[in-house]
């Protein structure tokens, strides 16, 4: 058995925090991070960071092109080409739209949209599906019968075809592409939540802390909610990516965000022909955008699940 | 004599089960039938039976999880299930219970000093100094260093978890603890250890017991006197040791022909008994062991022999006596 200097407590625990901390940052799942810490960041730093405006067109035009590297260089109207093909420019480094407009700028603007929809959007369904899920599973009798149909009804209904129909009640714009995320998506909350409270009304702390007369509420508070949560976040980080791909499918349809707003959805929409004539840029880039996002979220999800466990947090 | 602590008489609790899609007929569990019995201040009550034959339901009844289907439960002289709003309240901090399973019952995100200090915080206005301060008292009175209040419950093991459980029983100055086989989930080498906490507390707290278990070593150390139940039914009330020493009811009488013998050399009585426990829906007439019975008469299963008193504090409820 080692002997522990008299003392020496203070740096024995000093030495373990410092362990437990580069534990913590060796089992961070550094991809989906950064991804997510770039996009998060260039959102909302997007007027800062952008090199152009996000709906003007890029001066110099095609004339000032022409004009500096001749007709042969510049062989697209308007659709610059990313930097490093023939006639790409500098300034603007992924090319440029059918309007002229940077897709760098709107790329990063565009991230605004989808991670304000997104976050937005799964929060207000979890919230709504949270709170659903815990009054069927807690109350039981016919409060559990009316949500669970309801949620057993919307569940069949498909997400995407019942999002275009919301829209072309409640018209394009933003919120009501977040508005719509959240009534699309809460019924996988409550069904999942309402299974983890049946299963944890039946526990004995539960049934303990009805024993001792505490509240109804003060249960759902102390001993529900936090239990769920991790149900929760999960499903959340899930359902982010799947909220990004409705708003892009949406705005695709030209039922979700509205042009000229720089919606990754819509930007892959305006160039659909493009592919065909040979732009791919404008149709690769933000492709690749809404993947990184979706496949982030994901993979920032599957790490959750085990994270966020406590009984398996500390091994 | 005061009135004890706590008088149930002839409680009954019958379950429904719904029946089928077309039969209109719906079956009665008769879960608790009739049974009848005190605890006294300070005093442990034994309950030993097996699986299924109502312990747990009669816990709840005590618990107010359940309400009596007939019969009373009175608690200080007042029936239990006529109490409401403050004074239902004040029943539920002065009832505690403790539970068979320990890695269900406490909280897995609350940490320990919350999850005793719970009852406290529901049940009395104190300020949460004052919680801490009570529930680093009751860590120290179950055995560990008031810092564990900050841990999570899956850092102990299960005999350090029962501990916590035991103390958040305590927490609010409970007269009457249901300990609802509190060992059982637990291994032997711990078992003796919980069970000498629980007397020790006992004797400087004056806390009443009633103690449900299978194990009758256990039972006959903690309780003063012991109850067998069958079925729904009482069978055998009496002091621990005098049923040790004299098991009347042939069904006492093979529990402990069932249970390890204290010595390998030890000459005992062979009881085995045959079949299974018969169903609560429809239990058998007369006498509910007599189809086990190896002493079963006729007269057995046509009449229900009644609990009576064969020598001070013996009670049998058998047609043999």
């Amino acid at each position: 058995m080692a002997t522990i200097p008299i003392g020496a407590e203070g740096r024995i625990a000093a030495v373990r925090a410092a362990r437990r901390g580069y534990r913590v940052l060796r089992e961070l799942p550094m991809v989906p991070l950064v991804v997510l810490t770039v996009l998060a960041a260039v959102a909302v730093l997007a007027p800062v960071l952008a090199p152009h405006g996000e709906l003007d067109p890029v001066k110099p035009t095609r004339e000032q092109c022409v004009a500096k590297f001749g007709a042969a260089d510049c062989p697209y109207v308007d659709n610059a080409p990313p930097f490093w093909s023939a006639g790409g420019r500098l300034d603007t480094p992924l090319g440029t739209d059918f309007l002229g407009r940077d897709v760098l700028s709107r790329l990063m603007y565009g991230a605004r949209i989808s991670l304000i929809v997104a976050l937005t959007g799964t929060l207000f369904a979890g919230a709504i599906g949270t709170v659903l899920g815990v009054l069927a599973g807690y109350m039981g009798r016919w409060w559990d019968q009316i949500i669970m149909r309801i949620t057993d009804a919307w569940l069949t209904l498909p997400s995407l075809v019942f999002a275009i129909l919301l829209s072309s009640v409640r018209g394009p714009g933003l919120w009501n592409v977040v508005l719509i995320v959240a009534l699309v998506f809460w019924s996988r909350y409550s069904r999942a939540v309402r299974g983890e409270v049946l299963a944890l009304r039946e526990r004995d702390f539960v049934k303990l802390a009805e024993i001792n007369g505490i509240g109804k509420l003060t249960i759902v508070r102390r001993h529900l909610i936090p239990n769920v949560m991790n149900t929760v976040m999960v499903l959340f980080s899930l359902q982010v990516g799947v909220a990004v791909i409705i708003e892009a499918s949406l705005s695709f349809l030209g039922v979700g965000v509205p042009p000229p707003e720089p919606s990754w959805g819509l930007m892959m929409a305006q160039e659909r022909e493009s592919l065909l004539e040979g732009r791919w840029w404008l149709e690769v880039f933000p492709g690749v955008c809404i993947t990184m996002l979706v496949l982030s979220a994901n993979m920032l999800g599957d790490w959750l699940r085990v994270r966020l466990d406590p009984q398996l947090r500390n091994r | 004599m005061d009135k004890p602590l706590l008088e149930v008489r002839d409680v009954q609790k019958y379950f429904p089960i719904a029946g089928s899609l077309f039969g209109a007929r719906r079956a009665l569990v008769k879960a608790v039938d009739g049974i009848s019995f005190t605890i006294d201040a300070g005093e442990t009550l034994g309950l030993v039976g097996e699986s299924g034959c109502g312990k747990t339901t009669t816990s709840k009844l005590v618990l107010a999880a359940e309400t009596p289907t007939a019969g009373s439960i009175e608690f200080e002289g007042r029936n239990v299930a006529q109490l409401k709003g403050p004074d239902l309240k004040d029943y539920r901090r002065k009832v505690q219970v403790v539970f068979q399973d320990p890695y269900s019952s406490l909280s897995p995100r609350m940490r320990v000093g919350d999850i005793i200090g719970e009852p406290i915080k529901a049940h009395e206005g104190v300020s949460s100094a004052d919680v801490r301060a009570r529930v680093a008292e009751l860590l120290e009175l179950v055995g560990f260093r008031p810092d564990v209040a900050r841990l999570f419950p899956h850092e102990f093991s299960g005999g350090q978890r029962q501990r916590l459980a035991i103390a958040r029983a305590l927490s609010t100055k409970a007269r009457l603890v249901v300990l609802d086989e509190p060992v059982s989930a637990l291994d032997v080498s711990i078992r003796a250890h919980i069970i000498s906490l629980l007397e020790s507390i006992q004797a400087r707290l004056g806390v009443s017991y009633l103690f449900i278990a299978h194990d009758l070593a256990a039972v006959a150390h903690l309780s003063r006197r012991t109850a067998v139940m069958y079925l729904g039914k009482l069978v055998e009330v009496a002091e621990s040791l005098e049923l040790c020493a004299r098991p009347l009811h042939p069904y006492t009488k093979a529990l402990y022909a069932a249970s390890l013998p204290s010595h390998p050399d030890e000459a005992r009585e062979e009881i085995v008994l045959s079949g299974e426990v018969p169903s609560a829906i429809d239990p058998p007439r007369g006498c509910h062991f007599h189809p086990r019975c190896p002493f079963a008469m006729p007269r057995c299963s046509e009449q229900e022999p009644a609990l009576v008193e064969l020598s001070a504090g013996h009670r049998v409820a058998c047609h043999l006596y």
